[in-house]
This record gives structure tokens, C-alpha cells and sequence, in this order.
């Protein structure tokens, strides 16, 4: 899905846990996530905490976005 | 001669201790046991080989704790010192085929001890490992368990055996890429013409230089301006209306949905759930914004760091779904998202 989007002319950036899986795949902007069942989130986490490690989450997606890859880019801390 | 002696993987599903819910569990050694698949193993090494020790662990947690089970795992496989090494097999289960690759090649490359596996060619595991590994081909779900386990079986004994490995073709295992010479019984130019009257004919014929398949998409320029850019959601985790009104399959997906956001400012366990097979569904179903960040961007769009979120967004559940569905959604979504004057892309994945 994340290579025919891109190949729609559409910047992705692809939210995943296993990064792996994502490379093999073909995906090239690249944010690591917290975990298969919650990529986004954590429930142990309070829900005001869990939020904000969320939008940490998305803004680091924002900022792949608005980067120049010229391939495959694993977007560490 | 002595029993050839294996030590078998497998993960939280096959060692009968149960479903998603269990797919977190760490890894254990159990020494001296025969578990699920490998009792079918056993059966049909007859006296040649037998099973010394089962590893299991849960996929998820295999997944996300990659380097440090691997460390663990190849410690005990190190005291066991078994003769082979066998994973899975692990069919179309992409995580449990990841985890099957990566430890079979570890055991091979760090131990130097043989290992194998069996999978599912798409299973995204078989691109990954299939060149430090032999990985032989099997059906997509555990209704092909008892064709895998004859076949591994054979390969199994043979391979520990000593005895010569034939081709990919011949041995049924997946190319890797590795070039043997020999002499061939026609001549090269006879072989080509044949193939090209058999081409000419519409007729079956085998390449002998099969073009490595390198299907890579160039990635787009940046966003240059994200205050005015329209961000749209895009999940392969399954995240639908409350009720999966398009009935979308939790497992090997046929379709994908679009559903709309349009005065959506969170994601609650009373609007939308996932439809997903393929990991424990409690924390997306209690609040599906760990899986599909609407909150926070809907937080974004007030405060004007993105320019707007997208009114729409689109789903499916990336579970053993085929390469060639996942192809055609994408495909199908990139056209309707262009069409709506998208900038770009989070897609999120479980």
C-alpha cells in the first residue's frame, strides 16, 4: 500500500512498529512505533502522557514529511 | 548412527498457549519436549532425527524485542548444540515469519549451526532471510501444515545428513540466488532459440535468468509547507466505524474502507473499533487513536502546524492480506486521495 500510494504522487510516511517489514516492503520515510497493538500509543501510560507521547509520535511524522529522502530513511531519534 | 538432534522454534499459537492475547509472552526453553508441529516432525523423521528441545515465544513480543531474544535464544541453542535448527514453519503469519527468518539465520550465520524454515512466499520474512536461510515453500495458512511438514521433513534429514542439496526448483526451497555451474545436455543457442518459439507460441516456458524483481518507488519531494498542507490517514490496522459496516475480512482482507472524520475529534471505544485478526485487538478497540492518530491531529489542524487533516480516511486489516490486494488498494486509495487535493501521507501500520 505504502509503495502504490508513493507511486500515486503522494508523500508517505509510514508509522510502524516492526521497521524491518516496512524496508522489505519499500516504504521510504520511515517512523518507528511503540508496538503492534499500539503503535500510537501506551496504555500504561495515563491518558494525558499517553497523548503527548502520541504527538511526539506524529510530529516526528510531520518532520519525515517535510524532509528530503533520496531513498529508504529509518527516522531514529 | 546416532539420532540426528533438532531443536525446534515456534511461537505462542502453534505451542497451544494461545491467541493474540498471548502474542507478548517472552521466550522459554523447553528441554526435552515435543510441541504442535513438532510432534508431526517427529513422527515423520521415524528414527533418524529426533526433537531435544522446543523454544517458544510470542510473536509480538519476538518482534519487539528483536536483538535481545535473538541474544537469548542463541545462547541456549549454543548449550544445546543440536545438529539442525528448525523454525515455524510459519506460513502467511507475517510477524511469526519474520521471527522464524531472523532466528534460523542467526543460528546459521553466528553458530554456524544448520537451520530452516517453511513459509508462505509473500510472507514478508521470505524476502528478508531467504538468502541466509533455507526457507521452504509452503501454502498460505496452517490448512497446508501437513504438505509443509512432509516436505520439510525430507529437507530436514537430507540437509543434516550431509547429503547434496539440489537447486531451489528441485529441493523446493526459495531461491538464493546462488549460481552453481554445470554442464547442460543442450547448447546455449539452441536452448535460447527453443524458448523463443515457445514464447512465439504463447506457450509455457522457464526463464534462465530470472530478472531480480527490485519493485522500488522513488519517494516524493517534501512537504514544503505544512501549515497549508492537507494530511490524510491511511491504516493497514484495521481501524473501522463501530459495527465494520463493509464487513472488511479480519484476516487476508478482499477490500478496504473509507470512512469519514467530518466532525470526528477523538476516537472512542463507543465509535470505532478494529477489525483486525492479527494482534490483540483490546488497546485499538478501548481507543483507536493509538492506532490512528486522529486526536492529535485534529490538535495540529487548530493550532496550524498542518493546514487541515483530511475529511476521509481509509482502512484495512494487513493480515495475511495478498501482495496483489495490498497493491490494489493502494493503488485505488492514491487515485481518490490525489483526486481530493491530498499533500501527503501518514499511513500507520499494526
Amino acid at each position: 500500500m505504502v509503495k502504490e500510494l508513493e507511486r500515486a504522487g503522494l508523500p508517505v510516511v509510514h508509522v510502524c512498529t516492526v521497521t524491518p517489514i516496512s524496508l522489505t516492503v519499500g516504504a521510504n520515510r520511515i517512523v518507528p512505533a511503540i508496538a503492534i497493538p499500539h503503535p500510537l500509543g501506551n496504555p500504561a501510560l495515563d491518558k494525558d502522557e499517553e497523548k503527548a507521547l502520541r504527538r511526539k509520535l506524529v510530529l516526528k511524522a510531520l518532520k519525515a514529511l517535510q524532509t528530503e529522502v533520496d531513498g529508504q530513511k529509518v527516522f531514529e531519534d | 548412527m546416532a539420532k540426528i538432534k533438532v531443536v525446534h522454534y515456534i511461537n505462542q499459537f502453534f505451542a497451544g498457549i494461545g491467541g493474540e492475547e498471548k502474542a507478548d509472552i517472552p521466550a522459554e526453553l523447553h528441554k526435552g519436549e515435543v510441541i504442535g508441529p513438532g510432534m508431526a516432525f517427529n513422527t515423520g523423521f521415524k528414527d533418524e532425527a529426533e526433537i531435544i528441545a522446543t523454544i517458544v515465544c510470542g510473536d509480538s513480543y519476538f518482534n519487539e524485542n528483536i536483538e535481545a531474544v535473538k541474544a537469548e535464544i542463541l545462547g541456549w541453542v549454543k548449550d544445546l548444540a543440536p545438529d539442525l535448527f528448525i523454525a515455524g514453519p510459519a506460513f502467511n503469519a507475517g510477524r511469526y515469519g519474520v521471527a522464524c527468518g531472523t532466528i534460523a539465520a542467526a543460528v546459521q550465520e553466528e553458530l554456524g549451526i544448520k537451520s530452516m524454515t517453511g513459509m508462505y512466499v509473500e510472507n514478508p520474512g521470505a524476502d528478508m532471510y531467504k538468502d541466509k536461510t533455507y526457507i521452504l515453500q509452503t501454502k498460505d495458512s496452517a490448512a497446508g501444515m501437513r504438505d509443509a511438514v512432509k516436505k520439510m521433513t525430507a529437507f530436514a534429514l537430507k540437509y543434516a545428513k550431509g547429503e547434496k542439496i539440489g537447486a531451489s526448483c528441485q529441493d523446493g526451497y526459495m531461491n538464493q540466488g546462488v549460481r552453481v555451474n554445470f554442464f547442460e545436455k543442450e547448447r546455449g543457442s539452441k536452448r535460447a532459440v527453443d524458448m523463443l518459439l515457445k514464447k512465439l507460441a504463447d506457450e509455457p516456458f522457464t526463464t534462465e535468468y530470472p530478472m531480480p524483481d527490485f519493485d522500488r518507488v522513488e519517494p516524493n519531494p517534501a512537504v514544503k509547507d505544512m501549515a497549508h498542507a492537507k494530511i490524510a490517514l491511511v491504516t493497514s490496522g484495521g481501524i473501522v466505524v463501530k459495527g465494520n459496516p463493509d464487513h472488511i475480512e479480519s484476516s487476508s482482507a478482499s477490500r478496504f474502507g473509507e470512512y469519514s472524520l467530518e466532525g470526528v475529534y477523538d476516537l472512542d471505544e463507543n465509535t470505532f473499533e478494529t477489525a483486525h485478526g492479527g494482534y490483540d485487538p483490546v488497546y485499538a478497540n478501548q481507543d483507536a487513536d493509538r492506532v490512528l492518530p486522529v486526536d492529535v491531529l485534529r490538535d495540529l489542524e487548530k493550532e496550524g502546524v498542518i493546514g487541515k487533516l483530511h475529511e476521509k480516511y481509509y482502512a484495512t486489516v494487513g493480515n495475511g492480506t495478498s501482495v496483489a490486494n495490498a497493491k490494489g488498494f493502494g493503488a485505488e486509495i492514491g487515485k481518490r486521495l490525489v483526486a481530493d487535493g491530498v499533500d501527503a501521507v501518514i499511513l500507520t501500520s499494526t
